[in-house]
């Protein structure tokens, strides 16, 4: 499947990515309004680590067997067989958090209930990797199961 | 105002041409015929004709033809000549009342041959010393111009339509195997005699119908190798390029035309390695010699006669073949009015030039 | 210090109704005036160091930073200005030279903007460069003083070695040192794909650009830094640098700090060391060494390579050119002297040399007047601003132009003229890693390339409109051109009418 990956060579550390995620993910879609004004403040579901020598987006891998899961006490968290995007139904989350605690890379965020990527799948890519001024993300298909 | 040769004056022309490959001989009436047809290509602003093996008794003596605007001109230009040639006849060349051409120089020609003790002098071979000496004249005697200077040949030029021209100097006394003929547009200029075609050196007349957009580029090339462009004129330039390609770098005829009209990048691109390779090396050492814009150039010489047309085919001309004969003009029409029924009709195409030699042998100078 | 002489230069105005503190500014600034206040969150500006490079303003999401020139008015003073002021300032801290990066900018006569270009009317048509070809194909290197061939079709000329580009432009020299090898790898991956050449400038050739070396120029500069046989031979010609239109007679020096192991490999020097190219070349002191020098060079590259000359435009530029034709060279490149430079002493730049437009003009006509034009490439540097600039130098004489400042520009220079702190928050003039890996060469190659393909498409839209459909055509052709403005002697020495006449 398609994922994102970081080019940490790359990597500006300018965190674009974490404002544009968060546009994508608020009511308004507006950069400003998204990030200054709207309440709750959307969660951004990608995360810059390291510092200005050395650093990388993380987000969900959504990975083959994810732990989130297997751990999910409500079931909640499913990895479509289809896209093999892992996602929250945020109907059957009750925000215990579980998922958190076992995601081997961070990548759950905490809101109201469980947050994660989604890759943004109603555009063509993610809101992440179109806004990164230096192309340290990519969506691509290395291969590997759904 | 500035006359021509102080300015550079665009203009656009009428050109046809006739040649009998075996050598012979053509009546002038019919060239005029040819070029009268074309009137509206031309605005009385110059006309002329240059004509090939019309001196038969002076074969093997220059003949300058020269425009002499006063009497001191005529002096000056005089004792030059005689100081550099060993003149053997001196006199006005025929011309007749016609209502249309006033206001003309007096106008002589002379027969001589070049004088052997100041050419060795010089150290210039016998076809640079000419020139050099009639270069001479048209940059540094103001009123004298020598606009024709070939051997057994001659040219014939003036203010007026071409068919005017053609009855003020009698050219149906004259008989040759080749004439070019020429027509003048040129936009804002009052004319000047000089400044009509064909342009002549040594045995080359070029005949040209166009505006090249190329000209400063060719002139500053051209004019590295000790030539002045002092008429400011297309069919100078070209001429110029003619003569150096052909004369100084011993090119054969056709082989200038391809300097001039080279084939585009992407034609060369998809030839054969050897004709890549011909193109491409005429292409780098000759860029400066390229001809651009529209024009169509018909080079008249004791070898026989080219007809180039310009890269993109912006200007017209025509070819035809009857028998011995090649016809050549701007309009087709001009060549059937003297050549009802060629063998073979075509437009002439800028990657093709047209090469007619003369097949009787000239006699080469020595 | 306790007591600032100097007034900053510019001002960060932050509109706090569109910050959103998300600290990009902070993490991209390089000269540190973006920062987190106190509570870690709100993002303040502080002006004193900002020298306008508009890194912060561009990569702002929301649009919340404009920078202001900052005004502190001195008594006035047509004399006495503001900038020789603070100039004096800054060497009574420092007792040193003045240093600058970029051209100069001072308002000297820029002759490009007093020439206007001819167009075909009526006895002329304009030709249409979608419909008919247009080309631009430039052929660089000694031509044989004529053609011998078989019969028409068979050439039998042995040629000298010949450099073919598809375009007139080339990038200018600059060196792995004082630009980054992802700013030099974007230029030669877009030279491949334009074919036209990249010049390495006076650093050696890196080995991740070994697969650019079709179209690369190599220098040999006074220090001779990195050059050995194999770096000569991996090149489409070789270049001679003896001056720079930024800094004509004095040499170049890198600081050690910009020394990296990486440069310090291409350069063939120790790690850290100042590399100082001295003023003149040690072995040439005179026209005669520097034929020696041509031929050695030619003897190197088993006479496969041209060999290039760059010289400064000084006054005696014209005479200069013609020694170094004489001298064997093959290609001459004439500098001027608003070309820009990664750091020179300011009162050097702003001050000596003459520009590029009467340079060009002068040695184009000597070399006709001494009728060797036509057998060697004369290629001019030293500020092309846009494809007319470059029109109007072919036709002043030029074989090719090189660009290197609008290229840098393409990349996201904004000529701040620090290059020689070594901060470049653009990636391109500095060795940090954090800040050079900020420059993307898949993506800053494609801009480039996007540029000089505009300008090819212009410069084929006003030789269309010229009645030309050939570079070739152009070259020299100096009454395309017309002067507005200049007096009797700019003109003669332009060797161009005025307009309307």
């Amino acid at each position: 499947m398609k994922k994102v990956y970081a080019k940490e060579e790359l990597c500006l550390n300018c965190r674009l990515c974490e404002v544009y995620c968060k546009t994508a993910h608020s009511k308004t879609k507006d950069v400003l309004k998204a990030n200054k004004y709207e309440n709750p403040t959307p969660v951004s579901r990608i995360t810059v680590y390291g510092d200005k020598m050395l650093s990388a987006a993380v987000n969900c891998r959504h990975c083959d067997n994810p732990k989130c899961v297997q751990a999910c006490i409500t079931g909640a968290m499913t990895k479509d067989e289809k896209t093999g995007i892992v996602s929250v139904n945020e109907k059957k989350c009750i925000g215990c958090m579980t998922c958190l605690s076992v995601c081997p890379f961070g990548c759950i965020k905490t809101g109201k209930f469980a947050v994660k990527c989604d890759l943004c799948q109603d555009e063509d890519e993610p809101a992440c990797v179109k806004n990164c001024p230096n192309h340290a993300l990519v969506y691509i298909d290395l291969g590997g199961a759904k | 105002m500035l006359k021509e040769g102080q300015v550079r004056i665009p203009s656009g022309c009428a050109i046809a041409a006739i040649i009998d490959r075996k050598g012979g001989l053509i009546n002038g009436s019919e060239i005029i015929k040819s070029i009268s047809l074309m009137h509206d290509r031309s605005n009385g602003l110059g006309g002329g004709f240059a004509a090939y093996g019309i001196y038969p008794e002076h074969k093997d003596e220059y003949a300058f033809h020269i425009f002499f605007e006063n009497k001191e001109a005529h002096q000056k230009c005089e004792e030059f000549l005689f100081k550099h040639f060993n003149i053997d006849v001196a006199e006005r060349i025929p011309t007749k009342k016609v209502a249309s051409i006033s206001n003309g120089p007096d106008i002589w020609r002379y027969f001589g041959r070049v004088n052997r003790v100041r050419m060795k002098n010089s150290r210039l071979d016998e076809g640079e010393y000419v020139v050099q000496c009639v270069t001479k004249i048209n940059a540094a005697y103001d009123g004298a111009y020598i606009f024709s200077s070939g051997k057994n040949m001659g040219c014939f030029k003036a203010v007026g339509f071409p068919e005017d021209v053609g009855e003020f100097y009698m050219l149906d006394r004259y008989d040759a195997y080749l004439w070019t003929a020429h027509g003048r547009f040129p936009t804002n200029t009052p004319g000047w005699w000089g400044g009509a075609h064909p342009f002549n050196i040594l045995d080359w007349s070029i005949v040209h119908n166009g505006e090249i957009s190329s000209y400063d580029a060719n002139r500053r090339y051209i004019e590295q190798f000790g030539y002045k462009c002092t008429m400011q004129t297309d069919t100078e330039v070209i001429t110029y390029l003619f003569d150096h390609l052909i004369r100084h770098h011993g090119l054969p005829a056709n082989v200038a035309a391809d300097v001039l009209t080279a084939p585009e990048w992407d034609e060369i691109d998809r030839m054969d390695d050897e004709k890549k390779e011909y193109f491409t090396n005429l292409r780098a050492i000759y860029s400066g010699a390229l001809v651009n814009g529209p024009f169509s150039v018909i080079l008249g010489s004791n070898k026989g006669l080219l007809a180039i047309n310009d890269r993109l085919k912006l200007r017209s001309l025509t070819a035809a073949v009857k028998g011995d004969r090649a016809y050549f003009a701007s309009e087709e029409s001009a060549i059937r009015i003297i050549c009802p029924d060629p063998d073979k009709v075509w437009s002439v195409s800028g990657a093709d030039p047209v090469f007619v030699p003369l097949e009787i042998e000239n006699k080469e100078d020595e | 210090m306790a007591v600032n002489y100097i007034p900053r230069r510019f001002t960060v105005i932050r509109d706090k109704n569109l910050c959103i503190d998300c600290g990009c500014c902070v993490r991209q600034c390089s000269n540190e005036c973006h920062f987190f206040d106190g509570d870690g969150k709100t993002v303040v500006s502080d002006s004193e160091n900002c020298v306008a490079c508009h890194r912060c303003v561009d990569l702002c999401p929301t649009r919340a930073l404009r920078i202001e020139k900052y005004v502190c008015d001195y008594r006035e003073n047509a004399n006495w200005t503001p900038q020789y002021q603070q100039e004096i300032c800054r060497q009574a801290e420092t007792g040193g030279v003045l240093l600058s990066g970029m051209g100069t900018p001072k308002p000297y006569p820029i002759y490009w903007d007093k020439i206007l270009l001819n167009a075909s009317q009526v006895t002329n048509p304009s030709i249409d460069p979608l419909r008919e070809p247009m080309e631009i194909r430039t052929i660089l290197g000694r031509k044989p003083e004529k053609i011998t061939v078989e019969k028409k079709g068979k050439s039998t000329v042995e040629m000298p070695p010949q450099v073919i580009i598809e375009t007139p432009i080339m990038f200018s020299a600059m060196s792995f040192g004082s630009i980054s090898l992802n700013a030099q790898k974007s230029l030669a991956m877009a030279a491949k794909n334009l074919g036209t050449l990249f010049n390495t400038g006076e650093g050696g050739l890196h080995p991740d650009l070994k697969e650019y070396t079709d179209c690369a120029i190599v220098q040999v500069a006074s220090g001779r830094f990195g050059v050995h046989k194999e770096y000569l031979n991996n090149s489409r010609f070789v270049e001679i640098k003896i001056g720079q239109g930024a800094k004509p007679g004095i040499g170049g020096h890198l600081p050690g700090e910009k020394v990296n192991v990486e440069v310090s490999n291409a350069r063939m020097i120790p790690e850290g060391s100042d590399a100082i190219s001295p003023a003149p070349h040690h072995d040439i002191y005179s026209i005669e060494d520097l034929r020696q020098l041509i031929w050695s060079i030619k003897q190197a590259t088993d006479n496969k390579k041209p060999v290039s000359v760059k010289i400064a435009a000084v006054h005696n530029v014209a005479a200069i050119a013609s020694g170094c034709v004489r001298a064997g060279a093959d290609i001459v490149v004439i500098d001027g002297f608003r070309g820009g430079t990664g750091a020179a002493p300011t009162r050097i730049r702003d001050n000596v040399g003459i520009p590029i437009e009467l340079a060009l003009a002068a040695a184009d006509q000597r070399l006709r007047d001494e009728g060797i034009r036509s057998r060697i490439s004369l290629v001019a540097a030293g500020s092309f601003r846009c494809s007319a600039d470059i029109v109007k130098a072919i036709a002043l004489g030029a074989d090719a132009c090189y660009c290197a400042s609008a290229p840098l520009i393409a990349m996201g220079c904004h000529m701040c003229q620090t290059c020689n702190t070594g901060k470049c928050n653009w990636g391109i003039a500095t060795q940090r890693p954090e800040l050079t890996k900020r420059l993307n060469p898949e993506i800053m190659h494609l801009r480039v390339e996007n540029l000089i393909n505009a300008w090819n498409h212009e410069i084929k839209e006003i030789m269309g409109g010229m009645g030309i459909n050939s570079v070739d055509s152009l070259r020299g052709n100096r009454l395309m051109l017309r002067g507005i403005g200049l007096s009797e002697k700019e003109l003669e020495i332009l060797g161009i009418m005025h307009a309307g006449e």
